[in-house]
């Protein structure tokens, strides 16, 4: 009785399926070639009109500052989240878990919409005040499940312990509990931080003139065809850091496992 | 059920209070915006009606609805397809070569959407590889086009989909017990046997919640279609954007998100009766066998 091979063979080909676009878009970013279906030569000229793209380099600070405040914001409510609904268990409890997991469940356009029509309704400019808030939104959920992922692993009792030799309450919690538990917020932070970055279906509803985030700005990119080879560049960049940041996270949430 | 104290609060609060503003508040109001007509400058009117949600039956939304079903059910069978062989096999792993390929699955979905879907843009692109290949090989013609169309849409749909299908069957398949596909296979069944009768039966909660994360999330699809397809793919999703943005008429892009909403969460509703009645009975049969 033999395993049969089609399991590791699916398994093969759904990787080489996931990443080949990926691997293309990388080469073809060193390609002279400006459609890239042939190798013509390598070069660096994509990445040195990147360089001199001043429109790019705006988005990316915009971008970067909204991820850094929606993850501040998020890390703060969704570990204050992932605490209230791993230690209680009352009718608040089952509202608040259904609100916090529901946005998971959703399409991405109906977050989207909604926040846009509630925005109109009440006569908000979109922007920077609006980007923030809808980021949040979504990442809340996110760092949430993940912070409360890392406390399903934690021992209460260390808490007891501290108390009874003589911590106060916010000693326990400080010198206890916030270290144990910090891979999980960094790792639910770093999560919130890629998402924000990379969002661009809710993005696309609620930004402004003014605060074309890097997604939106790639996706104007993508209309014009000159500027197609800028974006094999700009992707290649994307993709690294993308990589490196959930290389970071993966290792960190799998100490904190073990730990 | 308890009843919660002081701390619950102070804890629930800051995050409650947040999602019921932006998450809660926003999506009934969609749903009440759907009420109401567009006023001339883009804003919405006062008056109470019906007309928007009746606009919602006029015959040039079927095709595209019948479209939006077909195209999520072939992504989600799709998806399911390739996941549980793969599945499968993450399971029977070391956990060392395991965590390994579960990073390599979700690294590309952790790369941006857009990225994603420009490398299949200009991979299918006429100039771009896939039909250099195609050529050399003389699968395609000179003149056959492999953007702009629904077969695309459906390629790069099951593409960026494909993660949220692996994900959960895999937690499903890690808690399967294997040693009951080599008591199936002792007493006499085929690999193919155990696997539809043993092992499906087996995850049928993580194919339930693959099947119909992947399902809604390709409901709400507008960024494939607009980049990947013609004009002739458009989806549900693409409607809520025009009108929305081009047309201006907000009340109707509500009216057309708040039909999503509102069949997302009923779908979502059966899936869990329907779960909950399942293990039940299983429950109730395995309680009167002794």
């Amino acid at each position: 009785m033999k395993a049969s091979r089609l399991p590791l063979l699916v398994t093969a080909l759904v990787l080489l399926f996931l990443h080949a676009p990926l691997v293309v878009l990388v080469v073809n970013s060193f390609n002279a070639s400006r459609f890239g279906g042939s190798w013509e030569s390598f070069t660096f000229k994509w990445y040195e009109k990147l360089w001199e793209a001043d429109e790019i380099w705006e988005s990316m600070l915009i971008t970067l500052q909204v991820a850094t405040c929606a993850t501040l914001a998020a890390v703060f409510l969704g570990t204050l989240a992932a605490l209230a609904l791993h230690r209680h268990r009352s009718w608040l409890k089952t509202t608040h878990q259904t609100l916090v997991t529901l946005p998971l469940a959703l399409p991405d356009i109906l977050m989207g919409m909604s926040l846009l029509a509630m925005f109109v309704a009440l006569g908000v400019e979109t922007g920077m005040l609006t980007l923030w808030i809808a980021h949040t939104t979504f990442c809340l959920s996110y760092v949430t499940m993940v912070v409360l992922a890392r406390l399903q692993d934690f021992d209460f009792t260390l808490l007891d312990a501290a108390r009874d030799l003589g911590a106060s309450r916010w000693q326990a919690v400080r010198r206890v509990l916030l270290p144990l538990l910090l891979p999980g917020i960094l790792a639910g932070g770093l999560l919130a931080f890629t998402l924000s970055i990379d969002d661009y279906v809710i993005t696309f509803f609620v930004s402004g003139p003014g605060t074309t985030t890097l997604p939106l700005r790639v996706a104007s990119m993508m209309k014009t065809s000159r500027s197609l080879p800028m974006i094999n560049a700009l992707s290649t960049l994307m993709i690294a850091s993308t990589f490196l940041l959930a290389t970071v996270s993966f290792r960190l949430q799998r100490r904190n496992r073990r730990a | 059920m308890p009843k919660p104290n002081r701390q619950e609060f102070i804890f629930t609060l800051p995050s409650l209070g947040w999602l019921i503003l932006f998450f809660a508040f926003p999506g009934l109001l969609t749903l009440t915006l759907a009420f109401h007509v567009s006023d001339l400058r883009g804003g919405v009117a006062q008056e109470w009606t019906l007309e928007t949600v009746l606009a919602l039956a006029d015959p040039v939304y079927l095709p595209m609805i019948w479209r939006t079903l077909w195209i999520s059910t072939l992504t989600t069978a799709s998806c399911l397809a390739l996941a549980l062989p793969m599945s499968w096999h993450l399971a029977k792993l070391t956990p060392r070569w395991r965590n390994a390929l579960l990073l390599l699955v979700i690294l590309p979905f952790l790369t941006n959407f857009l990225i994603r879907i420009f490398a299949w843009r200009s991979l299918l692109h006429p100039e771009g590889p896939v039909k250099q290949i195609l050529l050399w090989l003389h699968v395609v013609k000179e003149e056959t086009l492999l953007l702009n169309n629904a077969s695309a849409v459906l390629l790069v749909m099951i593409y960026t989909q494909l993660p949220f299908a692996i994900l959960p069957l895999y937690a499903a398949a890690e808690k399967f017990d294997f040693r009951l596909i080599d008591a199936a296979r002792d007493l006499g069944a085929s690999g193919w046997q155990a696997f539809r009768r043993v092992f499906l039966p087996g995850v049928r909660q993580g194919i339930l919640s693959a099947g119909l994360i992947v399902f809604v999330c390709s409901l709400g699809q507008y960024v494939i279609p607009q980049f990947i397809g013609g004009t002739a793919d458009e989806l549900l999703g693409n409607k809520i954007v025009q009108r929305a943005f081009s047309d201006r008429n907000l009340p109707l892009a509500c009216a057309l998100a708040g039909a999503l909403l509102l069949a997302v969460l009923a779908m979502g509703t059966l899936a869990k009766l329907l779960f909950k009645e399942r293990s039940s009975s299983c429950l109730a049969k395995r309680t009167d066998t002794p």
